[in-house]
């Protein structure tokens, strides 16, 4: 029987003075998968932001995204690694948006493909989840994860970032 | 409080060759709450791999339904699929965009219920899309099989199921 294999890699948890960019850096290749679980709001003066991801460096990203607003569903094709709406500054108070990153096969020899999925309930009248296919066109395995404001911000105090892997045996 | 970690790896197929259309897990151990399938592939032309599932052997009849929503890019959607003899939700799109499925099968084991399956689709050449599927039968599942509805999976396309225990 195989072991369970749901580690936590690393987490972060946003101090006081805020942050601009999580980055999970010198990644072991010894999982098969990769998951990233963020709860998350940021400073920008709006009621929301876009998050973005990058894998090490380089390469380019293409999204198809399928986004709600609580009013209408619309989809779009992206191509600056967005992975969700996050909550902002404008948002209700204390609400922080909720973001899970899948990433299958990461040290493959192949184009990474990505999941994210994303809610950012606030009892407001406009809010946002989001379900998002990704592509980055890398082929190096993935060591390193940037997670970063699209329109520059800092993550709030008590934002969280969890780096999980998963392995296949 | 859980005793210990309960993401159990139970099998994974890596594609080798040309000419692998079907892929199955049989005997699947009873002993978990939940499955969850992860896919990883390409193939040779755009095609769904059709699912079905089963104890002992896959149901081939008319008992899979499904809602879908999904979004290409220009269009969000949604359609249903009722009385279908598999369920459609990992798509290799043909080119060489590795497509990822998520698939979360909900109180397999169980013998009083239907059962529910749900799975999110990326496929960056095509769409993202939500699934919920449900099949019709309250046999606990101990057999699924994916079986590409045209052309071949590509050498180093993964499946892998994992167990995941409540308690």
């Amino acid at each position: 029987m195989a072991n369970p294999t749901y580690n936590l890699i690393a987490s972060q948890v946003v101090g006081s003075g805020g942050a601009s960019s999580i980055t999970f850096s010198s990644i072991p290749a010894t999982y098969t998968d990769l998951k990233v679980v963020a709860s998350c709001r940021d400073t920008r003066a709006v009621v929301s932001n876009t998050l973005t991801i990058a894998f090490n460096t380089g390469g380019t990203y293409s999204s198809k995204l399928l986004e709600g607003s609580g009013s209408a569903a619309s989809s779009s094709n992206d191509t600056t690694g967005a992975v969700a709406d996050i909550n902002s500054a404008s948002a209700t108070a204390n609400t922080f948006s909720n973001t899970e990153i899948y990433i299958p096969n990461y040290t493959s020899s192949n184009a990474k493909s990505f999941s994210a999925d994303s809610v950012s309930e606030t009892n407001g009248t406009t809010v946002y989840s989001s379900l998002i296919a990704g592509l980055w066109s890398g082929t190096g395995a993935i060591t390193t994860i940037k997670l970063t404001p699209a329109v520059s911000a800092s993550f709030v105090q008590y934002s969280t970032f969890y780096l999980y892997g998963i392995n296949n045996s | 409080m859980a005793s210990a970690a309960t993401y159990t790896p139970i099998q994974t197929q890596t594609v080798s060759g040309s000419t692998t259309n079907t892929i199955i897990f049989s005997s699947i151990p009873q002993t978990y709450t939940d499955l969850v399938l992860i896919a990883s592939t390409l193939s040779t032309v755009a095609s769904y791999s059709h699912i079905q599932v089963g104890n002992g052997s896959v149901d081939t009849g008319s008992n899979y339904s499904a809602t879908i929503l999904y979004g290409n890019g220009s269009t969000a959607g949604s359609i249903r699929r009722t009385n279908q003899p598999n369920f459609d939700v990992i798509y290799s799109t043909g080119d060489s965009a590795t497509a990822t499925a998520i698939v979360h099968f909900m109180n397999y084991s169980n013998s009083t219920t239907y059962k529910t399956m749900l799975a999110r689709g990326n496929y960056t050449s095509s769409d993202v899309e939500v699934d919920v599927n449900t099949w019709r039968s309250t046999s606990p599942i101990n057999i699924i099989t994916l079986t590409q509805g045209s052309g071949y999976l590509i050498a180093g396309s993964t499946f892998t199921l994992y167990g995941i225990l409540a308690a």
